[in-house]
This record gives structure tokens, C-alpha cells and sequence, in this order.
């Protein structure tokens, strides 16, 4: 499949990446390389296969990973907003949204 | 003194022979001495450590410290209470962490003690550190050289002596690698054995936290502390962790061991096939019985581990926002504005390269013929494994196709790059527990790494067989050249 500069600029978009006019040509030829590569996996016979997302789950899993909703000490407020760029009155702050 | 053994060290501050600060102020010199020229390290605190020393000092009598005075590097994508974790990243320059991941929780309940943060890849993202934000981490073996990667840093400091142990991370041989190019273990767990709680997201169905150690005895000591179920993490297996140092010293005549075909195929260097070839008939000689195997969906791999794990990272790092930690541009214009120049001025070339990947991947109208086939390619290379362990105990491969390569080598060449990990990132797609054990050099006396990869939470075959083979057949290592 080959990728356009202009399909770049969208996928860049939906992930709020910004390139200059050079690193976009650079990358979009990286980009088709790694694709090219990556349509070998079309030639796989994957009918009738199930996906794998959790590999190592054993049969008894459901026992382990429900617990009880207990309320349970967390993070003071103070220690949540330490490391936030802008932060006032017990809230993170950003730029006007409306 | 020589800080080269966990147990010995552990044993020593115990019986009261050395304190805990003798152990940590040596490592600490060592640090001094080695690093501005290795650059193992991110953040390293001398006087935290020597107080978190003292802590165990003052403790030692009342406590059963099994890693007494340790001294741990831990890779900078652990989390750490109030001790820098950057992940290698621009983007948490100055993250301080509001807690510690499980696994240094207990690291430190076991006394070890943290001696600082390890050089990693951006994110983890990449196979010879020179994707870390800060500085290239080189291999003490030829400084000219990487340590390999992710966990560059982390092999670095053990390799040198500047630290005991470390912790790495693996998403698709993160630390079997540079573990392979700096004549260190390296240990990647069955996905799942150890909590992955405070371990910063890369690929959540593939990453681990894996261990780095100069000996067998020393990871199985390492892993007794850090394996179990966490309720932390959901993803953690209430299997039940056996006694690793009781089975090290089971006999291995008779070990059924398979040897994978398509692991020694074209791309395998020369050198690293001699030093492979002589390991697997030094196996031979300690009574194990060698099979021949097949994994025919090798082929698939680093097509299928480039579409899970980028996919993966695209969603995970979209948490780097500017909005809750790391760094926020100044003076957006909006909202918009301040996610696009965040992202975009704090990540690198390799971190933005992966979450385009996986974002194109992930896209409306890509999804079922990306992700979605490359999860079902991912169980016929779990199928694979689960054939080959019906009639083997565990398999044995190269860790790398090539020893260390040379710092600039491959860096603008992502493919190439990629093409690296061939051996090592289906273990993680079958999440079953792989080795690299230290097997020889090359004639230019660049360390090879033996690879044994063993069936889901059969950890202890493979430090049974490392145990053994490392009495039976010491390595005369050449000397550092730092």
C-alpha cells in the first residue's frame, strides 16, 4: 500500500504531531519502507484463528481479577498536582476550551 | 571490594563482615570512576543512597533482608518516589514520581538499595540506547560501540561493576539484547510473573519487568523477590512462584533442548553462529539430549511485533498531554495548539516515528487489517511454541544476530534496526520466558549471548540450565575497556 504526504499529515493530526515541511518528507518515505515491510503479514493464513491479547491468562483467571469495590486510601490532592505544569486551587489548568 | 555477587554481598551484610554503606559508597566510587565515560546513568543521588544504606544498616538485625545492601540499578521507565524517572524522555526531564513501582517496593523490602536510574531508549523504544534524550549509554567492551537496548544502561551498569543487579524492561528483547552485548544475564519473565504496577505503559500486552545479573544464582535470587501477584496489576498471574534457588541445582542430563531452524538462517553473523554452535555442543557434553524444531511463523515476527507494538504505544502515550505531568509548551494558542508543540517538541524521532505507526495502524478502515490480523498472527507464533514444548524442555538460539554494532550505525535506518530483534520478540508475542546467558566472543572481543527460552512460568528450567552450564563452562572475559 502506498502512503501519501497528505494521508502523513492527517495520521499526524489524529496524533497531535506536529513536522516541519523537511522531517515530513523524510518520514514519509521511512513510513511507505516500514509499511511495505509490514504487508508481508497478509500472506499469513488466519482464517478460522482467534486474536491473542492476553497471552499468559490462566483458565481460572475470572477468580483473581474481580476484587471487592472497597474504598481505599489514593494519592492526597497536593501529590496528584505536583508534577502538573499549571496547576491552581486543586485543579489542573489549561488554555480556554470554549 | 568486588560487588560483583548479590548473594555474597547479602551474605557479608548479614553477618556483619561489610555495612551496607561500605557496599554502597564502592559502587557509588565506581559510578564516579566509569560513568562520565560509559553514561549508564540518568539520575544518581550519592547522599539518598548512602541514607537509604545507613537505613539498612540500622535495620539489619530486626529484618530478613534477602538482597542486604544490594546495590540495584533500576531503568528510568520504573517508577521511583521522589527520585527522577524520565523514561530517556524530554517530555519527564523533571517527573518526580508520587510512588514506587511494585517491583522497587520490593526491591527495597528485601533491602536492596537503589543506587539510581538507568539509561534506556526514548520510552523504551529502540535497540542500542541511542534513542535516549540525554546521551548514548556505550558498551564497556568497546566504548565505540552500544550496549545494545532498551535496557542499554541497566547491562552497562552491571557489566561495570557500578552496580549488583538492575532492572530493565522488555517489550521485544529489551534486555536479552544488551544483556547479549555487554556479557551480562538477562532475564525476561512469562508475561505476567512479575507486576508490571508503576512500570511506564509501552505495549501492555507485551511489556515486562525484567532483570539484569552478573550469575544464575543472583536472577534467581532477583526473581523469588519480585515475582507474584500484585493486586496493582490485573495482568499479574496468581500462578504460584516456585522456589527459584532450590532449583537451580537440579541436574539437567537428560534436559530435552530443541534448536529452532529458522533462528539460524540468513542475517546470522559468522562469528555469533561459531560461538552459538560451540555452546549448543558444550549443552551436549552437560547430558542434554538436542532436537531439532521448527517455529515457521518466525518468519511473521518483526512484521507482527511492528504492528502490536506501535498500535499499543500510540495509545499509551497519548496520556502525554501536557496537561496532568512532563513538560507543557509555552504561551499555546489553544487547547489544540498545546497537545500538537507538547507532543511534538518533547518526544524523538523514534517515539513520534511509533506512534505515527501505530496510529495509521489503529485508523478508521485499518484497524481489522492491521491490528486485528496481527493479533491472530500472533497466536500461530504462540502455536508454534506450544508444539515445540510438547517435545522439548526448553529451546536454544542466538540472542542476536550480530554482537554490538558500532554507536551511528544503524540510527538512520529504523528498518535495519528493527530487523535486529528478530530473535528475541517472539518470546514476548508468546509471553514465555527467555535467557540470555553469556556464551563467548568474537574475535574482536565483543561478548555473544546464548539464548534458552522456555514454556509460560517454566522460568526455573531455564536457571537451572544456565546454572550449569555457567559452573561447567566459566568464561575467561576480556578485560573492560574503560
Amino acid at each position: 500500500m502506498s502512503i501519501s504526504r497528505d494521508e502523513v499529515l492527517k495520521i499526524a493530526d489524529l496524533a497531535k504531531l506536529h513536522f516541519s515541511e523537511e522531517e515530513l518528507d523524510a518520514f514519509t518515505v521511512q513510513f511507505q519502507r516500514i509499511l511495505d515491510y509490514i504487508e508481508q503479514l497478509k500472506e499469513a493464513d488466519v482464517e478460522e484463528v482467534e486474536p491473542t491479547s492476553h497471552v499468559s491468562l490462566t483458565a481460572d483467571f475470572e477468580r483473581h481479577i474481580f476484587r471487592e469495590d472497597e474504598v481505599k486510601p489514593s494519592l492526597p490532592v497536593e501529590e496528584s498536582l505536583a508534577n502538573a505544569p499549571d496547576a491552581g486551587s486543586g485543579h489542573f489548568r489549561v488554555p480556554k476550551v470554549i | 571490594m568486588d560487588i560483583r555477587e548479590a548473594s555474597t554481598i547479602s551474605d557479608a551484610v548479614r553477618s556483619g563482615q561489610v555495612t551496607a554503606r561500605e557496599v554502597a559508597a564502592a559502587a557509588l566510587q565506581r559510578i564516579e570512576a566509569l560513568d562520565a565515560k560509559l553514561g549508564a546513568f540518568l539520575t544518581v543521588e550519592p547522599e539518598r543512597v548512602l541514607a537509604r544504606a545507613d537505613e539498612i544498616d540500622r535495620t539489619i538485625r530486626e529484618r530478613d533482608y534477602p538482597l542486604a545492601g544490594v546495590p540495584v540499578a533500576v531503568k528510568d521507565n520504573i517508577c521511583t518516589r521522589n527520585l527522577r524517572t524520565t523514561c530517556g524522555s524530554r517530555i519527564l526531564r523533571n517527573y518526580l514520581p508520587p510512588y514506587n513501582a511494585t517491583a522497587v517496593e520490593r526491591l527495597e523490602l528485601a533491602g536492596a538499595i537503589i543506587i539510581g536510574k538507568a539509561n534506556c531508549d526514548e520510552f523504551a523504544m529502540g535497540s542500542s540506547t541511542e534513542n535516549s534524550a540525554f546521551h548514548v549509554a556505550r558498551n564497556p567492551y568497546d566504548p565505540e560501540r552500544v550496549s545494545g537496548g532498551s535496557s542499554g544502561g541497566s547491562a552497562v551498569a552491571v557489566a561495570a561493576g557500578m552496580a549488583t543487579l538492575a532492572l530493565g524492561s522488555e517489550t521485544g528483547g529489551s534486555v536479552r539484547q544488551p544483556a547479549s552485548f555487554c556479557n551480562v544475564l538477562g532475564l525476561k519473565p512469562t508475561y505476567g510473573r512479575i507486576s508490571r504496577y508503576g512500570l511506564v505503559a509501552f505495549a501492555s500486552s507485551l511489556d515486562c519487568v525484567a532483570l539484569i545479573g552478573n550469575n544464575p544464582r543472583d536472577i534467581a535470587l532477583l526473581l523469588g523477590v519480585l515475582a507474584g501477584r500484585d493486586a496493582r496489576d490485573s495482568t499479574s498471574s496468581p500462578v504460584p512462584v516456585p522456589d527459584y534457588a532450590a532449583e537451580l541445582n537440579k541436574p539437567v542430563r537428560g534436559l530435552k533442548l530443541g534448536i529452532p531452524r529458522e533462528f539460524f538462517g540468513e542475517g546470522l553473523d559468522p562469528e555469533v553462529k561459531l560461538a552459538i554452535e560451540a555452546a549448543i555442543g558444550n549443552a551436549h557434553s552437560l547430558g542434554c539430549e538436542l532436537i531439532d524444531v521448527s517455529l515457521p511463523n518466525t518468519r511473521y515476527a518483526i512484521a507482527d511485533y511492528y504492528i502490536i507494538a506501535p498500535a499499543e504505544a500510540s495509545s499509551n502515550l497519548a496520556r502525554y498531554d501536557g496537561v496532568r505531568y512532563g513538560e507543557r509548551v509555552s504561551a499555546p494558542k489553544d487547547l489544540s495548539d498545546m497537545y500538537k508543540r507538547t507532543r511534538s517538541d518533547g518526544f524523538g524521532a523514534e517515539v513520534k516515528r511509533r506512534i505515527m505507526i501505530g496510529t495509521y495502524a489503529l485508523s478508521s478502515g485499518y484497524y481489522e487489517a492491521y491490528y486485528g490480523r496481527a493479533m491472530k498472527v500472533r497466536t500461530l507464533i504462540k502455536r508454534d511454541y506450544d508444539r515445540a514444548f510438547e517435545k522439548v524442555d526448553a529451546l536454544i538460539s542466538p540472542v542476536s544476530p550480530t554482537a554490538a554494532f558500532r554507536i551511528g550505525e544503524k540510527i538512520s535506518d529504523p528498518l535495519s534496526m528493527y530487523l535486529s530483534d528478530i530473535y528475541t520478540v517472539t518470546a514476548n508475542l508468546a509471553g514465555i520466558p527467555a535467557l540470555s546467558l553469556p556464551c563467548g566472543f568474537t574475535s574482536a572481543a565483543l561478548p555473544v549471548g546464548l539464548q534458552v527460552l522456555a514454556n509460560q512460568f517454566q522460568e526455573a528450567v531455564l536457571l537451572r540450565f544456565a546454572e550449569a552450564y555457567a559452573q561447567s563452562f566459566p568464561l575467561a572475559s576480556p578485560p573492560l575497556q574503560v
